[in-house]
């Protein structure tokens, strides 16, 4: 991981308040996991404060060009604007500065043996799966299912078709594809692959669902959790989670941070992440 | 205190940066603020922890601490607050798991640690003055977010020289208070510690804050209330620095939102012998070299021989 000032290359709007960031970041491919992420901050502004976490979509180079200058090797990020640092990152252009950290955290675990790839990504949730899709998607067949509350919040559908996967999109209000929550499609495929691995990351109902889901039946379930931080390096303490066989008297906290974003299922306390939920707190960005 | 001079023909070797600090020299006057940079080794990919001026522990307790729930920070304009509720692995694990690694770093080690009690406090004291490789203690009175944590001890000057006095007692290894900036008068607290045996002040702690989320109507943070830290901090900081420097023949620590090599001279010149940056270390792991480097840059320009010259010069 390097802490690092660099440049964006592009800002662009994909979809109402969805945007896709791409930011030049020399050998960053090299060293970065399925699942990790980076903190980002604009250098222009006295504020956001604190750096943002963002998930890393993907990473790749733009060749040289008649400008003779080498490749230029770029981290992109994608991001739905909620908040006030979002706010700020939508005003950014090409040639803009910012400060990265990462990569950062724990990524997927990618040691499945055989048999299908399930992936369950829920709006901006889907943006850690396309680099573990197009690794995974060397190997196994995979499916990916997103989910939305609508036609807007669906994104990347073509990018991910485009890796060779078989693709399924939902709607909470059926404007595009089934009508209907995501995890009902995943039923329906574990019903046909009992033994494939699941890889989920969305808001937290929809992973709890899918959590139930794969528990029941006993299906190997990988999360990639969200949490507003302040460090990002495990320090700060403010991102953590319980995890499994937490108590006050013998306190099992686990950092989003450093011990995840990504954690297998069984790791969680899932009852307390639930109560969390329904306490608010999940209108950070 | 002071040097007779603070202006002067620089060294060839460069200016001096070393203070002395409750019988320590540190290299340098910076140092983390406990509770912003984990254990040490969680930052030490970003930087050469050698270089600091000191390293100060996440503050401990007999007992491991679970912490309070989430949300435990919330950012506010120009800060932060938090309510992590001194959430640590205990002094055994500590002992065990986390001193070998800040032994091999070639600067002092400062343990911050608190209690619920006088007893605890007194028994926790004893305990650390036996790690080996502790340069230093830091005594947390000021946590606001913590029923026990201290705060009851830091608001009330009779309480905080019993835990002091106490503290004293059973402790060999140089003593640092840390106080809190809520209160009407911290020059009351800062003269009581003084009295009961303190080696240096450390001021200030966070000072209590809140958010409203408008839409749930709840508090931002679970624990309803929290610790505000960050630039916005600062000029509050540097008065109660400036007050207690006056006010005591202890050498200060000040803390309270440095972000920038300029805002820690500005702490050391107010009267500080030494700054811990906190909030800064979040948003970059690298902030304390940038404020060690900028300090050396600032000597250089200046033709300041010795940084320390510079401690407590403030004219008014």
């Amino acid at each position: 991981m390097t802490n690092f000032k660099t440049t964006i290359l592009a800002n662009q709007e994909v979809a109402p308040d969805y945007y896709r960031m791409k930011i030049l970041a020399p050998e960053f491919d090299r060293r970065v996991r399925p699942g990790q992420f980076i903190m980002l901050r604009a250098l222009e502004f006295g504020e956001p404060l604190l750096r943002r976490p963002f998930g890393v979509f993907q990473t790749g180079s733009l060749p040289a060009d008649c400008d003779g200058l080498p490749d230029k090797e770029f981290l992109e990020i994608l991001y739905k604007v909620v908040g006030r640092g979002t706010t700020l990152l939508r005003g950014l252009h090409e040639g803009d500065r910012v400060e990265v950290l990462g990569p950062l955290g724990r990524g997927f675990e990618t040691v499945a043996k055989s048999g299908q790839q399930i992936l369950v990504g829920g709006g901006i949730g889907l943006v850690p799966l396309y680099m573990l899709a197009g690794e995974l998607v060397r190997q196994f067949p995979v499916r990916m299912l997103i989910g939305g509350r609508s036609r807007k919040d669906i994104l990347m559908v073509t990018e991910f078709e485009r890796l060779g996967l078989e693709t399924y999109v939902s709607t909470d209000d059926g404007t595009l594809g089934n009508a209907g929550p995501v995890t009902r499609v995943l039923e329906r495929e574990l019903d046909r692959f009992p033994d494939a691995a699941v890889y989920a990351c969305g808001p937290m109902p929809m992973l709890e669902a899918v959590n139930g889901i794969c528990a029941a039946r006993r299906v190997a379930l990988q999360v990639s959790l969200e949490a507003f931080m302040a460090c990002g390096v495990g320090a700060c303490l403010g991102c953590v989670v319980e995890g499994a066989g937490h108590s006050e008297e013998d306190p099992r906290y686990l950092c989003t941070c450093k011990e995840g974003p990504v954690f297998r299922a069984e790791e969680l306390d899932w009852e307390r992440l639930a109560r969390r939920v329904s306490e608010g707190g999940a209108d950070h960005e | 205190m002071n040097s007779p001079s603070p202006k002067g023909k620089a060294k060839e070797t460069g200016p001096d940066l070393s203070v002395a600090l409750a019988g320590l020299r540190l290299k340098n006057p910076v140092m983390p603020a406990s509770g912003t940079f984990g254990y040490g080794e969680e930052y030490s990919s970003y930087m050469d922890l050698g270089r600091l001026g000191a390293i100060v522990t996440k503050g401990l307790s007999l007992r491991p601490k679970a912490g309070n729930r989430t949300p435990r920070i919330a950012e506010t304009h120009g800060g932060m607050l938090n309510a992590i509720g001194l959430q640590n692995v205990g002094l055994e694990s500590f002992c065990q798991d986390k001193m070998p690694f800040l032994r091999q770093i070639s600067t002092p080690v400062i343990v911050n640690f608190f209690g619920n009690s006088l007893e605890e406090y007194a028994e926790a004291a004893r305990q650390i003055d036996h790690i080996d490789g502790v340069a230093a203690v830091e005594l947390n009175i000021s946590c606001p977010n913590v029923k026990e944590g201290g705060i009851v001890f830091g608001t009330d000057p009779t309480a905080a020289a019993a835990v002091v006095g106490q503290v004293r007692a059973v402790l060999n290894k140089p003593l640092i208070v840390k106080l809190t900036p809520n209160v009407t008068d911290i020059t009351l607290i800062a003269r009581a510690v003084e009295d009961a045996g303190a080696d240096a002040i450390c001021c200030i702690n966070t000072l209590t804050g809140m958010a409203v989320d408008i839409r749930s109507r709840r508090p931002q943070l679970a624990n309803g209330t929290g610790g505000l830290s960050g630039p916005v901090l600062k000029p509050v900081a540097l008065r109660m620095v400036y007050q207690v420097a006056q006010a005591v023949n202890l050498p200060v620590i000040g803390v309270g939102g440095i972000m920038t090599a300029e805002d820690a001279l500005e702490f050391l010149i107010a009267g500080a012998s030494a700054v811990q940056v906190g909030t800064a270390n979040f948003v970059d792991p690298a902030a304390m070299i940038a404020v060690i480097d900028g300090l050396d840059r600032f000597c250089r320009q200046e033709r300041v021989p010795a940084l320390a010259g510079l401690i407590g010069t403030l004219c008014c």
